[in-house]
């Protein structure tokens, strides 16, 4: 794990894409801008950080800007871990997607943009990967109710369409 | 249904508005035939569709389709408190539940900075290599079966049977134990529950043997596998595989060494690889981390340190139940983390640690409430999974219910 200087001599190298680091618990993590991510990620892996294991997003309900997507970077060389976070407002949702990079984030911004609703622009193939395609809303939200969905039965679809709207 | 010359069939086409993806055909195609193989489908090892298109009997694309057993867990652990999270997730990948609770327990325990006593961390490592042969032997038996061996499977879930009543014994339950605890585990191992362990680790290297010879001996069983759908390392690591089958290519990332955890630097063994990363290669290192594993054990029951099993930490795990008929603390403690629950200091945190499968992680995050704020698995048959149709494109539709079973997803845990 880097520790708190590695971790700024990390973000010295990324110059002024950085927002901001934070080191907790033994790990680092780097704030970007959304817009940058892309160049991030690529300055990175060529520090060593060459394998992309996690995408994951998550909600920081209420505060703002609420959304956020976390890159899990491994350097396998030199055992070493490092977080790239950053955060956007859920009025406009929008990072660039990495997949072109690194293809492994495919299935995984596809989640995110199923769980959280953040579109990622230049995925190749961004749709819902776990919910249903006609599903309405983004369930991981913080804000997204829980219980009430209904269960689909056929045999009461056929006698009464959308029964349970 | 096959489609026309260069055009899509209207089977195709009706297909294309469930899944917006692009085919990617190569050229060369005169005819082409949309398969649907499951989701219900006993060689797709769980709720997994595949979407493939065929050219003759050669694989032009493979689209796989989940999402069916998708249970909102990871919704499901924001609503609880954090010790009640604990069975949630354990059932993500029900192949692996040790090591599901281990990750999501490290994470909190990260996140607490708690000291899990030496003796709880050994249990932890024993009863994860349990679970890692079982899960092994359940791949084992179940691939075998797909590429038409059925004895296997019943020598298989024999092993696997006195594995789930040595569960049994220290748990209460064969799946899904509970046994981790945050701060150690729930209860110090039964009288006996060692010799019985050690009686296992005894027999399964030399069984595993066994299963190797009967199935690396038998030429139908080989040809199926050997040069079958490799994958090249470099392509693996972009694709994000971990696990088996990038130790397979000879890559030997394996985090139990590279980056150790609960106390995985105190012992001895070794890391099986591959050579050539093709299905023969990804079967002999699941096979080999058996022996592996029963190594690992072993030297653990050696070692076992005598003390406590769970954290003293009065905020974190349970006083113990003599301590409540005499102690008011030990009374309010126990109310406190019964009903709210412990406390967790705001932060954020990704426990990764080495599953049967690769990489199992999970990300915590807290807001200092009592309920976790987000909880993320990052399963590994989920990335692998991705590898799929690089894998099998340009092979046989037999060759992909083979790579299928050696790719080893567990449908739980891809779908959450």
């Amino acid at each position: 794990m880097p520790d708190a200087t590695g971790l700024e001599l990390l973000a010295r190298e990324l110059g002024g894409d950085v927002l901001g680091t934070e080191h907790a618990h033994g790990k680092g993590a780097i704030d970007v801008a959304p817009g940058s991510i892309r160049n991030v990620l690529q300055t990175l892996r060529g520090t060593g950080f060459s394998a992309l294991v996690s995408v994951h997003g998550l909600d920081y309900f209420p505060q703002e800007p609420r959304l956020g997507v976390q890159y899990e970077l491994l350097n396998m060389s030199q055992p070493d871990r490092v977080t790239v976070r950053l955060r956007v407002p859920i009025g406009e949702p929008v990072v660039p997607s990495v997949t072109p990079d690194w293809p492994t984030a495919d299935h995984q911004e596809r989640e995110i943009y199923d769980m959280f609703g953040v579109v990622f622009e230049g995925h190749p193939d961004l749709r819902r990967i776990l919910m249903p395609e006609d599903y309405e809303g983004h369930p991981q939200r913080r804000d997204f109710p829980i219980g009430g969905e209904p269960i689909l039965f056929t045999h009461n679809e056929r006698t009464t369409p959308r029964w349970f709207q | 249904m096959t489609g026309t010359t260069g055009g899509l069939s209207e089977y195709r086409r009706m297909e294309e508005s469930v899944t917006l993806a692009e085919t990617r055909v190569t050229e060369g195609e005169r005819e082409l035939l949309t398969l649907n193989i499951g989701p219900h489908h006993p060689a797709t090892h769980g709720v997994l569709r595949l979407l493939v298109t065929l050219d003759g009997e050669i694989l032009r694309d493979v689209k796989p389709i989940i999402g069916y057993v998708h249970t909102g867990i990871e919704k499901t652990a924001e609503q609880k408190s954090y010790w009640k999270a604990i069975p949630v997730v354990e059932r993500m990948d029900y192949l692996s539940y040790y090591f599901n609770a281990m990750a999501y327990c490290g994470a909190v325990e990260t996140l607490l900075e708690v000291d899990v006593p030496k003796r709880a961390q050994y249990l932890r490592v024993i009863h994860m290599e349990l679970n890692r042969i079982m899960s092994h032997l359940v791949w084992l038996g179940t691939s075998a079966l797909d590429l038409g061996a059925i004895s296997v499977w019943w020598y298989c879930f024999r092993e696997r049977e006195q594995l789930l009543d040595l569960f049994e014994m220290s748990s209460g339950q064969r799946m899904h134990t509970r046994f981790f605890q945050i701060g150690g585990v729930a209860e110090d191992i039964p009288t006996g529950w060692v010799d019985m362990v050690r009686k296992f680790t005894a027999i399964m290297p030399e069984r595993a043997e066994t299963y190797g010879h009967l199935l690396s001996r038998n030429e139908i069983f080989v040809q199926r596998l050997r040069d079958v759908c490799p994958l090249p390392e470099d392509e693996l690591l972009a694709l994000g595989v971990t696990g088996p089958l990038l130790r397979a290519t000879g890559n030997p990332w394996d985090l139990r060494k590279a980056m150790p955890y609960s106390s995985y630097e105190d012992f001895d063994f070794k890391i099986p690889v591959g050579t050539k990363g093709d299905n023969y290669d990804r079967y002999a290192v699941r096979l080999a981390e058996i022996a592996q594993s029963c190594r690992i054990i072993d030297q653990a029951l050696d070692g076992l340190p005598e003390g406590p099993w769970i954290t003293g930490d009065r905020k974190v795990a349970l006083p113990p139940r003599d301590e409540l008929a005499t102690s008011m603390e030990a009374l309010i403690h126990h109310f406190k983390l019964v009903t709210e629950g412990m406390r967790v200091p705001a932060g954020e945190v990704y426990f990764p640690i080495e599953a049967p499968r690769g990489e199992l992680a999970c990300f915590v995050r807290s807001d200092g409430s009592s309920k976790p704020a987000r909880v993320h698995m990052r399963d590994p048959s989920f990335v692998n999974l991705q590898a799929t149709a690089p894998m099998v494109e340009g092979h046989l539709l037999a060759d992909m219910i083979a790579t299928l079973a050696m790719l080893d997803p567990v449908l739980g845990g891809v779908d959450r």
